[in-house]
């Protein structure tokens, strides 16, 4: 096929992010500089940011036929463009300075190229419409976080959990590609749509065509940490350090789950009978198991951890309504989820840095942070509301979405689970949450440096938390935007 | 506009008195005494200038007093729609008069952090306001659940722990989360099924009170919508099987908590009741009446028992709650008119009688630094005026003629005689328990023996202002009521309407 120039036009956030990550690894074979680093990468996801904008005027385009831009690839590509850039910038304050001699000791330019190329895989895998798409995104989000998760190496946690997320994300990637091999020899194609066709022909999905996509399946909920895929979320949250957490937790989420919907929807097949109740089964245990297991923890990373295994079993509710609400209740759902997630291991990226040895995440330091440190003590109070979905945070308009959809669809069950699991869920948010306005004691091991507000990341937090605020009190602007994100058939 | 404005005043005047604090402790008081001042102001205003015979009645478009309407989130057919009639204005003025008390009688008690306390104290009653004038089911969900995370830091961050320091104050606030939060989703659940079937059947998706209340609902899917909605009313009023946040809640706040809770949190159930579960499913709440009335005579007796098996004088007091709610349910359920009215009374009578004793015990706690009734004993001849105000609240709250209490419960038992006499005869009885749990309590804390002759302090202005205020209230209340049912009669009557037509559509069927 002939690549015009609207093909360009069409791949540019996707070329930009390319041409930035090439560019970095040049600029720090050149000279090391951890804010020129900095600043290159942060122009450069800024420019693949604003390179939505044409590209919203040539969608929808078949750019290969690996790859399909459309709208709702483009809000899944802003919103992964937004999350990294905010790692990016809390990564620069949990690195350090630099030659005062505080912060990371170690080599702290390549966590940047990591981190553009994991995102560079999440805007391949949320345009991808055929399975080699697919595979090469996802593996492309995959291998450099491996590296990020074992980036503090010196670390036992941080390695500790490098290495499991390896191993266990390859086994999860063996088993997706068993299950694509099983898939194409059923249907005889690789694309989406043409899977879909085929197994529309056939009426009821063979067997062989059912276990492949039980075997993706399991592949990809490893990636979500669905239960019962989840063994390695709170480990690697814990051990990963806490720029890195927020990125697996909202950017390579968000992306595989927007590759997850694609699949299911442009597949009809592969949503109907029996992959249906495994999906119901697999969200009921995630909310319940994750929610229950949260209870327990004093560390705050691994709650949210295991809170995040929750939160993705309420959006699977939404998948397996799959009509009427459910694309939008989809979008609006990640949008809050990567919002709220983000403000949260921000304060605690921000709690922890500089970078000293390990991270702020007992639950212990934050004890009566509010009468220290107020706003950041709001900003979390926010997230930790917003996370049990309270009205007047952006969570509420997720959670009220999910609630909308699953009604719709009558599917009763799975709203019980949601409701019960919202139960347990406010305890230990609330618990969280009256630690921070709890008196002080005298330990003070951890602290924000005093004028957090003043960097960076500590302005982007306070934006964060008023975003939140505000799509809790205003959600229209972003109801209209995802409800303009659906995706088109084509080709 | 002036409806916007009952709402944001607190949550301002609450933004103020944080800001505030670092001039002092004194200044975020009289920003909150201020701030509620001017909404029971606006209150009395609304109430002199307002004609009170509008509201919503069957057959006909609603009628408000006031009304206030402007899209919010279009995707939905959200809109701000607030409106207010006689039963919000009274439930206002109630929310107004209690604030004011609730801050006057943390004067004392309350040291630490006063700004970010009367921060939350504010939002509250913002958040009550809102409950009590929102007519968008959404906008209604949003501020019920909103109210709960003030209230949940009043309890956790000033309340007291049990004295035997098994229940600490956070378990207490943590289970009044979870209970509200729970409900109010099943509530949410409720509220999205009601819109959606609507939505099926008309093609207009709106959350909107006055189209809602035209909805065609299937006889089952109308019963469980119902359900839905009673679920989360009779978590907060409380109704008995549901009610084990209350206590704990009640006995481990501080004094303003307690008053809160106590005199209008509960008030919001009775008020979702008769806004929205009867006229929105007067059908279905027609059959399960004779539940509902079963609950409320468990909860009569229930909470009178337990309240005469309590040591904890705040914990009497919950319970006791539990018990007058259980008139509010009948009277609501009975589909009479006069019941109804004596229900909004009963309402605004509890509001005061328990609010006094709470802030009683408040003040019984200053001064004994004990809320145990085996440690007062003898406090007679100990504290000067206080036991006298006290026995006098505890005889409103047994239903004495001349308060406010007996002209609620006289018209609640009087007008379900009719409709359902057995349920009036078994309510009637638990009355004498009501006298029982009270004078036990008058009798246990201030006579019997004195367990020292060290004389305490006595009221000052401040405590005797609040009290006397109290007191002349609930007399006025009780010997002149009419003001306060007539105000009340349209929306009443309204009520009514809806629920005695299902109930003859019931009977006829039958």
């Amino acid at each position: 096929m002939d690549l015009t120039i609207q093909h360009f036009i069409a791949l540019a956030p996707l070329l930009i992010t390319s041409i930035t990550t090439v560019v970095v690894m040049l600029a720090i074979a050149w000279r090391r500089n951890h804010s020129q680093t900095f600043l290159l990468s942060t122009v450069g996801l800024n420019l693949a940011l604003l390179s939505i904008i044409p590209t919203l005027k040539v969608t929808p385009l078949a750019v290969t036929p690996l790859l399909t831009i459309d709208n709702f690839a483009c809000l899944y590509m802003a919103l992964i463009l937004v999350a990294t850039l905010a790692c990016v910038t809390l990564a620069h304050a949990y690195l350090g300075e630099g030659k005062s001699g505080k912060g990371y000791p170690g080599n702290r330019e390549e966590l940047y190229l990591l981190i553009l190329m994991a995102a560079l895989g999440g805007l391949v895998l949320v345009c991808a419409q055929h399975l080699a798409g697919l595979f090469i995104g996802l593996e492309l989000l995959s291998v450099p976080v491996y590296g990020l998760v074992a980036y503090a190496f010196f670390n036992k946690r941080s390695l500790e959990g490098g290495i499991k997320y390896m191993v266990l994300s390859a086994a999860g990637s063996a088993f997706l590609l068993f299950g694509m091999a099983l898939l194409y020899a059923d249907a005889g194609s690789l694309t989406f749509s043409g899977i879909g066709k085929a197994l529309a022909a056939t009426g009821m999905p063979s067997l062989l065509a059912q276990l492949g996509l039980g075997m993706m399946l399991v592949g990809l909920a490893f990636k979500l940490s669905l239960v019962p895929f989840h063994l390695w979320t709170p480990d690697v949250y814990e051990g990963a350090p806490a720029p890195v957490a927020a990125f697996l937790a909202t950017a390579s989420k968000v992306a595989v789950f927007a590759v997850v919907v694609r699949l299911f929807l442009i597949s009809p097949a592969a949503s109907s009978g029996v992959l249906t109740t495994v999906l119901s089964v697999i969200a009921v245990a995630s909310i319940l198991i994750g929610n229950l297991l949260a209870l327990t923890q004093s560390n705050l990373k691994r709650l949210l951890g295991y809170s995040s295994i929750a939160h993705f079993g309420y959006l699977l509710i939404a998948l397996v309504a799959s009509k009427g609400l459910a694309m939008e209740a989809i979008g609006v759902y990640l949008v809050t989820y990567v919002i709220t997630s983000l403000g949260a291991f921000g304060v605690i990226t921000l709690m922890s840095s500089p970078y000293n040895g390990r991270d702020a995440d007992a639950l212990y330091e934050y004890r009566g942070l509010f009468w220290r440190r107020p706003y950041l003590t709001a900003v979390l109070t926010v997230m930790m509301l917003s996370l049990a979905g309270i009205p007047l945070t952006a969570g509420f308009i997720g959670k009220f979405y999910i609630i909308a959809t699953g009604v719709e669809s009558q599917l009763w069950w799975l709203v019980g689970a949601l409701v019960l699991g919202s139960a347990i869920g406010v305890f230990y948010y609330l618990r969280v949450m009256v630690t921070l306005y709890l008196i002080e004691p005298n330990l003070r091991r951890h602290d924000a440096p005093l004028n957090w507000e003043q960097r960076t990341g500590g302005v982007m937090l306070l934006a964060i938390a008023i975003l939140a605020f505000v799509l809790g009190v205003y959600p229209q602007p972003l109801l209209d935007m995802v409800q303009h994100a659906g995706f088109q058939l084509i080709g | 506009m002036i409806l916007p404005w009952l709402i944001l005043i607190p949550f301002i005047g609450g933004l103020l008195c944080w800001l505030g604090e670092r001039f002092g402790a004194t200044l975020p008081r009289w920003i909150a005494l201020l701030t509620m001042s001017l909404l029971l102001g606006i209150g009395l205003w609304l109430w002199a200038h307002g004609d009170y015979t509008l509201a919503p009645a069957p057959g006909a478009e609603p009628a408000w007093t006031v009304e206030y309407k402007v899209l919010w989130i279009e995707r939905f057919g959200i809109s701000l729609h607030l409106g207010l009639d006689g039963l919000s204005l009274l439930m206002i003025l109630l929310t107004g008069l209690l604030g004011v008390l609730s801050v006057l009688c943390s004067w004392k008690e309350i040291q630490r952090h006063v700004g970010f306390f009367h921060l939350n104290l504010m939002w509250i009653l913002g958040g009550v306001v809102g409950v009590f004038l929102a007519l968008d089911l959404f906008l209604f969900f949003f501020f019920w659940e909103m109210m709960l995370v003030p209230m949940y830091f009043l309890i956790a961050l000033w309340g007291h722990s049990s004295a035997d320091g098994k229940k600490t104050r956070i378990y207490a606030a943590t289970k009044f989360f979870i209970y509200t939060q729970a409900s109010g989703l099943i509530m949410l659940v409720a509220i999205l099924g009601l819109v959606l079937v609507n939505y099926n059947t008309t093609g207009v998706l709106t959350f909107d009170y006055s189209t809602l209340l035209k909805a065609e609902l299937p006889a089952g899917t109308e019963y469980l919508l119902m359900l839905g909605f009673f679920i989360a009313f009779a978590v907060k009023l409380p109704v008995v099987p549901f009610h084990s946040w209350l206590p704990d809640a009640h006995a481990q706040a501080p004094t303003a908590g307690s008053v809160d809770l106590a005199g209008i949190l509960l008030k919001t159930a009775a008020y979702g009741l008769l806004r929205f579960a009867l006229p929105l499913f007067p059908n279905a709440s027609a059959e399960f009446a004779p539940i509902a009335m079963t609950l409320g005579l468990i909860g009569i007796f229930y909470g009178a028992f337990l309240a005469f098996a309590q040591t904890d004088i705040k914990r009497l007091i919950a319970f006791s709650s539990v018990s007058h709610m259980g008139f509010v349910l009948i009277g609501i359920y009975s589909g009479s008119q006069q019941a109804l009215q004596g229900a909004v009374i009963q309402m605004l009578a509890h509001g005061l009688s328990a609010a006094a004793l709470f802030i009683l015990s408040g003040q019984l706690y200053e001064r004994l630094h004990t809320r145990d009734m085996r440690q007062m004993g003898g406090l007679w001849h100990r504290i000067a005026y206080l036991p006298a105000i006290s026995l006098f609240f505890a005889a409103a709250s047994l239903g004495l003629p001349g308060t406010g209490n007996f002209v609620g419960e006289f018209l609640i038992l009087i007008g379900s005689f009719v409709s359902s006499p057995w349920v009036t005869v078994i309510a009637t009885s638990g009355l004498v328990f009501g006298s029982v749990y009270s004078l036990i309590m008058i009798h246990r804390a201030y006579f019997g023996p004195a367990k020292s002759d060290e004389v305490l302090a006595g009221m000052d202005t401040r405590e005797m202002i609040m009290v006397l205020g109290l007191a002349g209230l609930l007399i006025l209340l009780g010997v002149y009521p009419q003001p306060f049912l007539d105000t009340s009669a349209a929306t009443m009557s309204g009520v009514q309407h809806w629920l005695g037509t299902a109930f003859t559509q019931l009977a006829s069927a039958r």
